[in-house]
């Protein structure tokens, strides 16, 4: 099977449309930054405090912002979040935030306790009747509950025993009852759940229809060391790339695969601020993951155009560029379109902590993909032009240098 | 087939069983299906960002523990002083490092150099800028080092101490950040640290002291008043652990007037315990033993001391202050209304050890057991879901060469995981991300040899000398790809943190690896193909 065979487009001819083009994303995305007043850091850049919950039904988010402004939390966001992008409608899972600007690293760590104490106060029917929560209890804790308990009577390897059970019981809390168990009976078909250490469960223990399922404090001075560090590695890791293309091939390739690099970055922050994406340590993984791709991609056009120069002495430098990228089209579509689809299923099925990961990737496949053609390559013809080369410049090897001077000779 | 290509499959093989080995062979060797995945999900370690759990990042305040040293020098030298008759206006700490001297008295200034640089040897002594008879005392920056260095491993050390003593599995307690300051705690499993975090910040610093004003006052001015402004020599007011006597009633601060040295501190511990209160019924006290050397010290003291009272001091606050009846040798009580679980908190953190300084909380990311879960499956199901396509696709339109590819990409992953399993590394979701790319541009080495073969074929070429061409063709481009992003990797490793540096591992590995598969074990697949194959006949791809 086969896509494309002798392919013949003037890609360079078309160059002007691409940066037009490439203007026009750039121009979009960032009116956007700068509508929002810059872009949306997450937890991680930012400092604050983030807790996630989940409900057993959907999130009663005004009775959360009551419960909140009560107790002094006013200024904190709720916002409700989707499991799965395919399965938009489920609302039971919220995020509470709290910004604490310029304030101290104890008063993040006493607004996440008072979240959760107005979650408790508001929602749990663990606390009022003097029983610990199983949705949040730890499988130790359950452990040693069930050890003093000793519901089965057990005498030998008691601990070990009650150990494997309770790690049991919690895996089917979080795995099957996603988190959350409504009812002691759901759990009588967990392996070794007798009646009666389901009722000495119902006997110690209430059930809260919420879950906490990810607290996040970051300080904000810890939040600016990262963002820093995170940028720094970056620049370097960019640098270092530039200095190795620069050395196999010639510096104004580096230079152009670079700016293509930061190109797609750009763009697809621009990208994340319209569609409301946060920046999170999870996003600079992606967007480090494009790079990677991006760059990948440029340099298997501009190793093809090397070859081509070797071949094709006499032809204008646009039309060896024209032809190398041709050549490699078809490999380009390929791999491009399998890993947009990897991505693509990344982000309808890889649930809510993948979410805007597979985001940045998804627009950065695509945008990392055309860059390669669309900037980074008109780049290095513009360059040459404007040496006044029309014909093949030299690449390569100072080796190889020598032999084209020769035969230009 | 041909020796050379055998001895090539007979490396593979190896390859390959050694990597299988390393997933589902150790630690014991699997006899049930059920022993397998039990040894792949210990040798596939998780982060706590995928499997649950708690991470701190905490912040020791080295500066105080340094200040402490300068306060202990500024009250060495001001009896050195005296002892020697040598006369000063002022002697104070100004920071953390430097003490300042006033007015020396001009005849004695000689003997106040000679103390100094014979006697202090950490400090330099430097005449004060602008001042006539004064000087700088400053800590020579060699002993700021140290005891940076000092009190980072002590923190650690009773960090540790204190975590292994609650009991949770597998944590991790490391040094991290560049600030050298920075302690990273990891709590897999915990959903809620909040114990874990003031076990951890308890200071624990323990001090039995003599009461030296057998009054309490209800606050700092009134002690000092009844003293005419000035307290008895050595001696300090400590405020006491406030508690209502009396239901309903607010809490009102009682302050102490002791002795500012202690009698016992917690370094003379041997063992503490929570126990039932012998006095209120339903609460909790703590009951610690002396090591011998102390009880040698503490039995004269407390006979002399019969019908004084001694307080008891935690984290510079007096907890209790009871009347000493007989003497006492080697053991005793601290009262506070504890629970049974703070009692044993208190008796934990006590046995520990106090740390050295305070600690601050910088970050603190707990992620429940249910979400860790969650991504666990929803990603590994998508990611496997994705390659599987990815697979298929392969095949059909490569036809028996994608079959190579998929051959390629499969091993892969195994030689990926496998190294991650030997090396100890961790799988995070940044990790993934480093897979997910390892992947990308596993495909993209195969299409990229694939499409050369077929322009070779096209432009007339056997099948053999295609596949060759196409093979030594497509090398230049795959070790340059592959080059570039690793230099990147190792860039992203060196400088980056911890997130980042996962990224940047899994990619390095499944780079190198796919070097080896997409180059190696491709060729050598397509060469025995090859060899079977007839040569008039056409290559399936």
């Amino acid at each position: 099977m086969e896509f494309f065979r002798n392919v013949n487009v003037d890609w360079m001819g078309k160059a002007k449309y691409f940066v037009a083009l490439s203007l026009i994303l750039l121009a979009v995305g960032w009116i956007s930054i700068l509508r929002y007043g810059g872009l949306r850091y997450g937890i991680d850049f930012r400092g604050g405090t983030l807790v996630y919950v989940r409900f057993s039904g959907p999130a009663p988010v005004n009775q959360i912002r009551k419960g909140l402004q009560d107790a002094g939390l006013a200024n904190s966001s709720i916002q409700t979040i989707s499991d799965n992008v395919l399965n938009g409608n489920s609302q039971n899972d919220v995020v509470i935030g709290i910004e604490k600007k310029g304030e101290g690293d104890e008063a993040l760590d006493a607004s996440k306790q008072t979240i959760l104490d107005v979650l408790h106060k508001t929602f749990g029917a663990a606390n009022t009747a003097g029983k610990l929560d199983f949705n949040s209890i730890s499988p130790s804790s359950l452990a040693a509950y069930l050890t003093q308990k000793d519901p089965l009577s057990l005498s030998t390897n008691a601990g070990d025993r009650y150990n494997q059970l309770a790690q049991r019981l919690t895996d089917a809390r979080d795995k099957q009852h996603g988190g959350i168990v409504t009812n002691f009976d759901d759990l009588k078909n967990v392996d070794g759940a007798a009646p009666s250490v389901v009722a000495a469960l119902k006997d110690g223990f209430a059930l809260d229809n919420f879950t906490i399922r990810d607290v996040e404090v970051v300080g904000p001075k810890v939040g600016a060391q990262l963002r820093r560090q995170a940028i720094l590695a970056t620049l370097y890791a960019l640098a270092g790339m530039l200095l190795y293309i620069a050395f196999r091939f010639e510096w104004v390739y580096g230079a152009a695969a670079v700016i293509a690099v930061f190109h797609d970055v750009l763009i697809t922050l621009g990208f994340f601020s319209i569609f409301h994406f946060e920046i999170s340590l999870t996003v600079i993984a992606a967007l480090l993951t494009l790079v990677g791709y991006s760059m990948n991609d440029t340099i298997v056009i501009f190793d093809r155009v090397r070859e081509d120069l070797r071949l094709m002495r006499r032809e204008p430098f646009a039309q060896v560029v024209n032809k190398a990228i041709n050549q490699t089209l078809s490999r380009t579509i390929l791999t491009s379109g399998l890993t947009f689809l990897t991505v693509l299923v990344l982000f309808l099925m890889g649930g809510e902590v993948l979410r805007a990961f597979s985001f940045a990737m998804v627009v950065g496949v695509v945008v990392g993909t055309y860059s390669s053609f669309g900037i980074a390559a008109p780049i290095v013809v513009l360059w040459n032009k404007y040496r006044g080369q029309g014909t093949a410049a030299r690449v390569g090897s100072a080796a190889d240098k020598r032999v084209t001077a020769a035969a230009r000779r | 087939m041909n020796s050379q290509l055998r001895w090539k499959f007979i490396f593979i093989a190896a390859v390959i069983l050694l990597c299988i080995y390393g997933l589902i062979g150790v630690p014991t060797f699997p006899t049930s299906w059920g022993q397998v995945e039990q040894n792949l999900a210990d040798r596939i370690k998780l982060g706590l960002d995928l499997k649950g759990g708690s991470h701190l990042v905490l912040q020791v305040q080295v500066d105080e523990a340094i200040g402490q040293r300068c306060d202990q020098a500024v009250d060495q030298i001001t009896k050195q002083l005296h002892e020697k008759n040598i006369s000063v206006g002022e002697i104070r700490r100004v920071d953390d490092t430097h003490i300042l001297v006033r007015n020396v008295d001009p005849n004695t200034s000689g003997a106040f150099r000679d103390l100094i640089n014979n006697q202090f040897t950490d400090w330099t002594l430097a005449p004060a800028a602008g001042e006539q008879n004064g000087y700088v005392i400053a800590m020579k920056p060699s002993i700021v080092a140290d005891i940076r260095r000092d009190t980072m491993d002590q923190a650690l050390e009773t960090i540790t101490r204190r975590i292994n003593a609650l009991g949770l599995t597998e944590p991790t307690i490391a040094f991290t950040g560049r600030g050298e300051n920075e302690i990273l705690v990891e709590l897999p499993g915990e959903g809620d640290p909040t114990r874990a975090k003031s076990v951890i910040q308890a200071g624990g610093q323990l001090e039995l002291k003599r009461v030296a004003d057998e009054q309490t006052f209800p606050s700092e001015s009134a002690a000092q008043a009844s003293h005419g402004g000035i307290l008895p020599p050595g001696s300090e007011i400590v405020v006491g652990k406030s508690e209502s006597t009396q239901a309903g009633q607010s809490p009102q601060p009682v302050y102490y007037i002791l002795d500012r040295a202690p009698i016992i501190t917690g370094q003379d511990l041997r063992g503490a315990v929570p126990a039932p209160s012998s006095n209120s019924p339903g609460q909790y006290e703590v009951r610690f033993q002396l090591s011998t050397a102390a009880a040698a010290r503490f039995g004269p003291f407390t006979e002399a001391n019969i019908g004084h009272r001694m307080a008891i001091v935690l984290d510079h606050r007096v907890y209790t202050a009871p009347v000493i009846n007989g003497r006492i040798e080697d053991s005793g009580i601290i009262e506070g209304n504890f629970s049974q679980e703070s009692a044993q908190d208190l008796s934990l953190v006590l046995r520990a050890g106090a740390l050295p300084a305070s600690i601050k909380y910088l970050e603190e990311r707990t992620v429940g057991p249910s979400l860790g879960a969650d991504s666990i499956r929803e990603g590994v199901r998508a990611s496997i879901g994705s390659i599987i396509v990815v697979m298929i696709f392969l095949v059909i339109y490569y036809r028996l060469s994608g079959v190579n590819a998929v051959v390629a990409l499969a091993l892969n992953l195994l030689i990926l995981l496998a190294f991650m399993a030997y090396a100890g590394a961790v799988l995070t979701l940044p990790g993934i991300a480093g897979v997910i790319l390892t992947i990308g541009m596993g495909v993209d080495s195969n299409v990229l040899v694939f499409e050369r073969i077929r322009e070779e074929l096209r432009s007339g070429k056997a099948p053999a000398s295609a596949v060759a061409v196409g093979f030594d063709r497509a090398f230049l481009t795959i070790i340059d790809t592959h080059v570039t992003t690793i230099v990147s990797a190792v860039f992203l490793f060196l400088f980056g943190t911890g997130p980042v540096r996962g990224f940047a591992v899994t990619l390095v590995i499944g780079l190198l690896s796919n070097v080896f598969t997409s180059i190696y074990v491709s060729r050598a697949i397509f060469d025995w193909h090859l060899s079977r194959m007839d040569r008039q006949a056409q290559l399936s791809i």
